[in-house]
C-alpha cells in the first residue's frame, strides 16, 4: 500500500512539470517566403520565430526556446535587440525598397547591431560592452570590436528608436560565413536536421548575390521573449536545360531542388506552423492581368508543379492598383511520405518593376589624394509616390574619428543648385567625433520641397593620420565608413493588408509583414584610403630624430661653452710646452690640488657661512622630501 | 636720405599690395590647407568649425577640431562666415592678417630703432664709431621689416589663412614694449602670445632682461674690464644715460610682472565667460595646451615630432614627450646666462629653438625668426655657412611640397621622403641657431678686442 502511494506520489511529481510545460505556450514557427525578382533572380526569406512566455512562471526551464538567448536577455536586460550579418549589397532599385519584406531585411554589409536596454542610463555603456563580448562568443564573430567607444554611438532621433538607452554600432568590414551561420542555426530547435532550415545548403546560400542573417529580440516587462531569426538570400536560379531553346527573355524557372540541392521540404515536428509562401508581386500581377490569365491562377503565364493549399490576395496598400498574389503551401497538410518539390515554371516572358522608396539614396566620396575629401549623399527622386507635400527625409550617419568632418562645410544642392541650409534643414543634431574616443554622429532632418529631381548633401573632411599600431593588418586597403541610414518618416512601408481578418489563419511570417515600419534605406559603405606611414621604420625614425636633437643640443652647448680667453691660454701653454709635459703638469696640478684642498676646506667648514647655508638648505630639502614621501 | 625713406615705404606698400592681390585674385590657391602653412593649432578652417559648433550651442572644442584660443573664435569667428559676393571666403580674415603683418613689420622696425640707439650710444662711448659705419642703403631695422614682409614664408602664411601672423605680432609687440620700457604693452604681448600658443612663455626671460638692462646692453664683463678700470668711475656724470644699463632696474620688472598678472587674469576671465557652459577653463587648457604638449595630432607637418610619435612604441610615448618638451627648457638657462647682455638676441634664439622643437611647427614661425635675425645683421655679418643656409632654406622649401605631393597625392612616394625634408629643415635650423649664436659671441669678442686695443 505504501509502495503504491509512493509510486503515485512520484508519478504526480514527475508528471507535473510536463503538464505545466504542455500548458505554457513556448512556441516555435517556421516559414519560407519565395518571390521572383524582376531581374531574373529569386528571393528566399527564411523566418523562424521562437517565443518564450514570462520567465517568472516558467523558471529557467526551456523546451524549444534557446537557453543561450534567454540568458542573454535576462543578464543584460535587453528590451530590444537586432543583430544582422550581411554579405553583399541589397539592390534597392531592382529588388524593392519600400515593401514590408525588403524594408526591414535589407541590411548594410557586415555586422550591424543595435540594442535597447532596460537598465539605468549610467550602466548602458557597460552593459553594451558586455553584450558585445557575449554576442561575439555566441556567433563566432568579432562583434567585440564594437566594444570600444570609438565604434558605437547613441542615436537620438535619427535612428528608428527614440529611447536614450539605445546603442548602435556597425562593422562594415566583417566577413560573414558558415561559422556565423552554424551558431545561428543552433538556436533553432530542429537545427538544420529537419524542417525548413534543412534547405540551407551552405554552397548554394553563399553563392547568392546577397545574404543577410538576422536575429531580432523583443522582450516584455514580465520576461516574455520573442526571438525572430531571419535569413534573406537572393539567388540566381540556374537555367534548366529545357529552357535553352526558348525565349532568352523568359525568366528562369526554378524548383527547390535546383535552388538548394535538396529533394524536398520537410517540416520540423516541433514547429507550430510550417508554411511556404510564394509571392507574385503586384507589378507582376498587373502584367498577368494584362495578359488576361489571372483568373485561371496563372495557367498561361506560369505553371506551379505543386498545387498550393491556399491562395491569398492581400492588398499591398489600400491605394495599390492591384493586389499581389500569395500562394500558401502548408507543409503540415502534405504527407511526409511523398516529397514535395515546389517550383515555378515560366511560360511567357514578363518584365515588371518593384516597389520604390520616394528617393533613391546613394553615397559616394569626392576628391582625390589622401589628405582631404568630401562625402556626398545623393537623393534621386524615383517619382513613385505622387504626393503634393514636401518630403521629410532623415539622414543618420556615423563617421569614424579618423575621418575629421568639418560640419560647417555641410552644403545642399537641390537640382544642381546650392541652397541655403536653413531653408531645408528642419532639425539637426551633431555629435562631433573625439580623437580615439567616439565617432562623429550626424542626424539631419530635411524637408525637401515638392517636385524636386535630386538633392545632394556634401560635407568636407580631412583624413586623419594614425599611430602605426592603430592601423589594421591590411592598412593599404583603406578604412570603411559605415552605411548611412536614410529614412522617410512620412512614408510607411507598404504592408500586407488582408480584407478578412482571420487570426487563426495568419502565420507569424504573415503577421510580421503586417507590422508598420517607416521606409528606410541604407547607403553604400564607403572605402576611404588613408595614408600610411612606413611600418618598418620605427627604429630608424627614433634614431634619426634623436640624432638631430643631439646634434642641436651638442653643437649649441659647444658654441656657448667656448671662450676666447681659455683658447688663448691653452694655445699659449701648448706653445710653451709639449703635449706630454702639459698633461703631466696638469695631472700633477690636479693631484696637488686635490691633496691640498681638503685641509683648508675642512678648516673653513666651521667658519664658512655659505657652506653652512648650503648644508642647511639640503637638510631642509631632505626633510621636506621625507615628509612628502611619507604622505604619499 | 629722404629718397631712401621714400623707397622703403614704396617697398612696404608693394609688399602689402602683393598680399591683397594674392588674397583677392585666385580662389584655387588653397594655401590654407597646406600642412606647411596651417597647423592644427593655427588653422583658420578649424577655427571656422569651432565657431560653427559654438553657434550650434556646443563646446567649440568638441570634436577634436579646434585647439586655439576662445578669444580668437570670438574675434575671427564672425569674420569667417561673413561673405562678400564674388570674393573668396575668409577675405575679411585675410585682410586682418595683412594688417597684422604690416603692424609686425612696423614694430620690428621700431624695435630696431631702439636697438640701434643703444648700440650707437655704447659704441660711441667706447670710441668704436668705426664699427657703426655701414655702406648699406637701408639700416638694419628697415631691412628687418622688409625681410619680414617680403619673406615668401610670411606671404604664404598671410595669404593661406592661418592665425600665426597674429601670434607673431604679439611676440614682436611684447619685444617692442620691453625695448621701449612700456611694461603694460610688453606684458600684454607676452600674455596674449602665450595664450595663443604655449611656447612664447619662455620669452619672459628676455623680456625681463630687456626691461631690467635695456635693449642689448653692453656686456657687463667687457665694461668691467675696460671702462671700470679706465674712465668709468671718473666721469660718472657724463655717462648718465648709460648708467641705467649697468644697474638692473627692478621697478620695470615688477611693473611687468604686475601687468602680466593683470592681463592673464583678464584673458582667463574672458575665456571663462566665453566657455562658461562648455567645461570652462579646464576644457580650454586640456584642448589647447594639453593638445600642444601631448602631440595628439599626427598629421604631417614640417617638423619631425609627428612622424616620431606616429612610429614610436606606445610604452615610450610618455618618456619621449617629456624629453622633447624638456629639450626646449634645457637650453633656456645656459643661453640666458651666456647671452644675458643681449636679451633681444636671446629672444630671437628662443624663438628659433621653440619653432624648431614645437609640436606643430609652421613656416609662420620661421618667418618671424628670419625677420628678427635681420635686426642683428651687423652683428652676425660674419656668420659661417650663410650661403649653405640660404640654399638649404630654398631647397627644403622647394623639396618639401614636392615630397608631400608624391606621398599624399600621387601615392608614389613614401612618408620617409617627406620626413627626410623635415629632418633637413631641423638640421638647417640647428645650424642657423648655433652659427648665429657663435657669430654673436664672436662679435662681442671683437668689440672686446677693440676696446682693449683702444685702451
Amino acid at each position: 500500500m505504501k509502495r503504491i502511494l509512493l509510486f503515485l506520489f512520484l508519478a504526480v511529481v514527475l508528471c507535473a512539470p510536463i503538464v505545466v510545460s504542455e500548458e505554457e505556450a513556448e512556441t516555435f514557427a517556421e516559414g519560407l517566403f519565395l518571390k521572383p525578382l524582376p531581374d531574373r533572380k529569386l528571393l528566399a526569406h527564411f523566418h523562424f520565430q521562437s517565443q518564450a512566455p514570462d520567465s517568472v512562471a516558467n523558471g529557467r526551464h526551456h523546451r524549444v526556446f534557446p537557453k543561450a538567448v534567454a540568458q542573454l536577455v535576462n543578464k543584460f536586460q535587453i528590451r530590444e535587440l537586432e543583430l544582422s550579418f550581411t554579405q553583399g549589397r541589397w539592390d534597392y532599385e531592382r529588388w524593392g525598397s519600400s515593401d514590408s519584406l525588403s524594408n526591414p531585411n535589407a541590411k548594410p554589409p557586415g555586422v550591424e547591431l543595435w540594442a535597447d536596454f532596460n537598465v539605468p542610463i549610467d550602466q548602458v555603456d557597460v552593459t553594451w560592452k558586455s553584450l558585445t563580448h557575449a554576442l561575439s562568443g555566441l556567433f563566432c564573430s568579432s562583434i567585440n570590436f564594437l566594444e570600444s567607444s570609438a565604434a558605437y554611438t547613441t542615436p537620438h532621433w535619427g535612428f528608428n528608436s527614440n529611447s536614450s538607452n539605445v546603442r548602435y554600432g556597425a562593422l562594415p568590414r566583417e566577413a560573414v560565413c558558415t561559422e556565423n551561420l552554424t551558431p545561428w542555426l543552433k538556436l533553432l530547435p530542429c537545427r538544420d536536421k529537419t524542417g525548413i532550415a534543412s534547405l540551407l545548403d551552405r554552397p548554394s546560400i553563399y553563392k547568392g548575390f546577397y545574404h543577410s542573417q538576422k536575429m531580432q529580440l523583443h522582450s516584455t516587462h514580465s520576461g516574455g521573449i520573442l526571438l525572430d531569426q531571419t535569413l534573406t538570400v537572393v539567388l540566381q536560379p540556374s537555367e534548366s536545360t529545357d529552357n535553352l531553346v526558348s525565349d532568352p527573355l523568359l525568366q528562369p524557372s526554378w524548383s527547390i531542388r535546383s535552388l538548394f540541392r535538396k529533394k524536398a521540404i520537410e517540416r520540423c515536428v516541433l514547429a507550430k506552423s510550417s508554411v511556404v509562401y510564394l509571392e507574385i508581386e503586384n507589378g507582376l500581377v498587373a502584367e498577368l492581368e494584362k495578359l488576361g490569365s489571372i483568373g485561371s491562377w496563372g495557367k498561361f503565364g506560369f505553371e506551379l508543379p505543386v498545387t498550393p493549399s491556399r491562395i491569398l490576395k492581400p492588398a499591398m496598400n489600400m491605394d495599390a492598383p492591384s493586389p499581389s498574389l500569395l500562394y500558401e503551401y502548408n507543409l503540415i497538410k502534405y504527407s511526409e511520405t511523398k516529397p514535395i518539390d515546389l517550383g515555378l515554371r515560366w511560360k511567357v516572358p514578363f518584365s515588371w518593376s518593384c516597389s520604390k522608396a520616394p528617393f533613391h539614396a546613394r553615397r559616394f566620396l569626392m576628391g582625390s589624394g589622401n589628405e582631404r575629401g568630401s562625402i556626398a549623399i545623393s537623393l534621386q527622386s524615383t517619382k513613385s509616390h505622387y504626393s503634393h507635400l514636401n518630403t521629410k527625409v532623415v539622414v543618420f550617419q556615423i563617421v569614424p574619428w579618423y575621418v575629421r568632418v568639418y560640419y560647417h562645410t555641410l552644403k545642399i544642392y537641390i537640382d544642381g543648385e546650392e541652397h541655403n541650409m536653413s531653408s531645408v534643414v528642419e532639425k539637426m543634431q551633431v555629435h562631433p567625433s573625439e580623437d580615439k574616443l567616439s565617432p562623429g554622429t550626424m542626424e539631419l532632418m530635411l524637408i525637401l520641397p515638392y517636385g524636386i529631381q535630386s538633392a545632394v548633401l556634401t560635407i568636407d573632411f580631412d583624413k586623419g593620420f594614425l599611430h602605426i599600431d592603430d592601423y589594421p593588418p591590411d592598412a593599404n586597403q583603406g578604412f570603411d565608413i559605415p552605411s548611412a541610414i536614410i529614412s522617410f518618416p512620412d512614408f510607411q512601408a507598404s504592408t500586407y493588408f488582408f480584407k478578412e481578418k482571420s487570426a487563426e489563419k495568419q502565420t507569424p511570417l504573415l503577421l510580421k509583414f503586417q507590422e508598420k515600419s517607416t521606409v528606410q534605406s541604407y547607403t553604400e559603405v564607403l572605402l576611404v584610403p588613408l595614408t600610411t606611414p612606413d611600418f618598418s621604420m620605427p627604429y630608424n625614425v627614433i634614431t634619426f630624430t634623436c640624432t638631430v636633437l643631439a646634434l642641436y643640443f651638442g653643437s649649441l652647448l659647444n658654441v656657448m661653452r667656448r671662450r676666447v680667453d681659455e683658447e688663448h691660454r691653452l694655445l699659449s701653454q701648448a706653445k710653451k710646452q709639449g703635449l706630454i709635459p702639459l698633461l703631466f703638469s696638469k695631472l700633477s696640478l690636479k693631484f696637488r690640488g686635490e691633496r691640498l684642498e681638503p685641509a683648508p676646506s675642512s678648516d673653513s667648514t666651521f667658519v664658512n657661512p655659505k657652506l653652512l647655508l648650503k648644508v642647511f638648505v639640503v637638510a631642509i630639502a631632505a626633510v621636506l622630501w621625507h615628509y612628502f614621501l611619507n604622505d604619499r | 636720405m629722404k629718397a631712401e625713406g621714400g623707397s622703403y615705404w614704396v617697398w612696404i606698400g608693394i609688399a602689402l599690395l602683393f598680399r591683397v592681390i594674392l588674397i583677392c585674385f585666385p580662389t584655387n590657391l588653397n594655401l590654407g590647407s597646406r600642412p606647411e602653412v596651417a597647423t592644427p593649432v593655427t588653422s583658420l578652417r578649424r577655427l571656422a568649425e569651432g565657431y560653427w559648433l559654438k553657434q550650434a550651442s556646443m563646446s567649440p572644442y568638441a570634436g577634436s577640431m579646434y585647439h586655439g584660443s576662445p578669444l580668437l573664435i570670438y574675434i575671427l569667428g564672425p569674420l569667417t562666415v561673413k561673405r562678400i559676393e564674388g570674393k573668396p571666403s575668409h577675405i575679411l580674415c585675410s585682410l586682418l592678417f595683412v594688417i597684422a603683418d604690416f603692424l609686425t613689420a612696423l614694430l620690428i622696425r621700431a624695435t630696431g630703432y631702439k636697438l640701434k640707439f643703444t648700440k650707437s650710444q655704447f659704441l660711441k662711448r667706447g670710441n668704436l664709431s668705426k664699427l657703426l659705419e655701414s655702406s648699406r642703403k637701408f639700416s638694419a631695422e628697415d631691412i628687418a621689416s622688409l625681410v619680414y614682409l617680403w619673406n615668401p614664408f610670411t606671404i604664404a602664411t598671410c595669404v593661406g589663412s592661418s592665425t600665426s601672423p597674429l601670434e607673431n605680432m604679439m611676440i614682436v609687440l611684447s619685444l617692442y614694449g620691453a625695448c621701449s620700457r612700456l611694461a603694460p604693452l610688453a606684458a600684454f604681448g607676452w600674455v596674449i602670445a602665450t595664450h595663443l600658443s604655449l611656447y612664447p612663455v619662455i620669452l619672459i626671460i628676455p623680456v625681463i632682461l630687456i626691461l631690467g638692462h635695456g635693449p642689448d646692453s653692453p656686456p657687463v664683463r667687457l665694461l668691467g674690464s675696460s671702462f671700470s678700470t679706465s674712465g668709468y668711475k671718473d666721469d660718472k656724470s657724463s655717462t648718465l644715460p648709460i648708467r641705467g644699463f649697468q644697474t638692473f632696474s627692478w621697478r620695470f620688472v615688477f611693473h611687468f610682472l604686475l601687468w602680466a598678472l593683470i592681463w592673464s587674469v583678464y584673458v582667463l576671465v574672458l575665456s571663462a565667460i566665453y566657455l562658461k557652459e562648455f567645461g570652462g577653463l579646464n576644457e580650454m587648457f586640456r584642448k589647447t595646451y594639453g593638445f600642444i604638449i601631448s602631440v595628439e595630432d599626427l598629421s604631417p607637418n614640417i617638423g619631425i615630432l609627428w612622424y616620431f610619435f606616429a612610429e614610436v612604441f606606445v610604452i615610450f610615448r610618455e618618456f619621449f614627450l617629456i624629453v622633447f618638451n624638456m629639450n626646449i627648457l634645457f637650453m633656456i638657462l645656459p643661453l640666458a646666462i651666456r647671452l644675458s647682455h643681449r636679451p633681444c638676441f636671446l629672444a630671437f634664439v628662443y624663438v628659433v629653438i621653440s619653432s624648431m622643437l614645437k609640436s606643430y611647427p609652421s613656416i609662420g614661425d620661421s618667418a618671424l625668426y628670419l625677420g628678427l635675425l635681420a635686426l642683428f645683421i651687423d652683428e652676425v655679418r660674419d656668420i659661417r655657412f650663410s650661403f649653405f643656409l640660404f640654399c638649404g632654406y630654398i631647397g627644403v622649401s622647394l623639396l618639401s611640397p614636392v615630397m608631400h605631393n608624391l606621398w599624399i597625392w600621387r601615392g608614389t612616394g613614401n612618408a620617409n621622403f617627406y620626413f627626410a625634408t623635415g629632418i633637413a629643415y631641423a638640421c638647417l635650423q640647428t645650424v642657423l641657431v648655433t652659427e648665429s649664436v657663435s657669430a654673436m659671441l664672436n662679435h662681442d669678442r671683437t668689440i672686446r678686442k677693440e676696446l682693449t686695443a683702444s685702451k
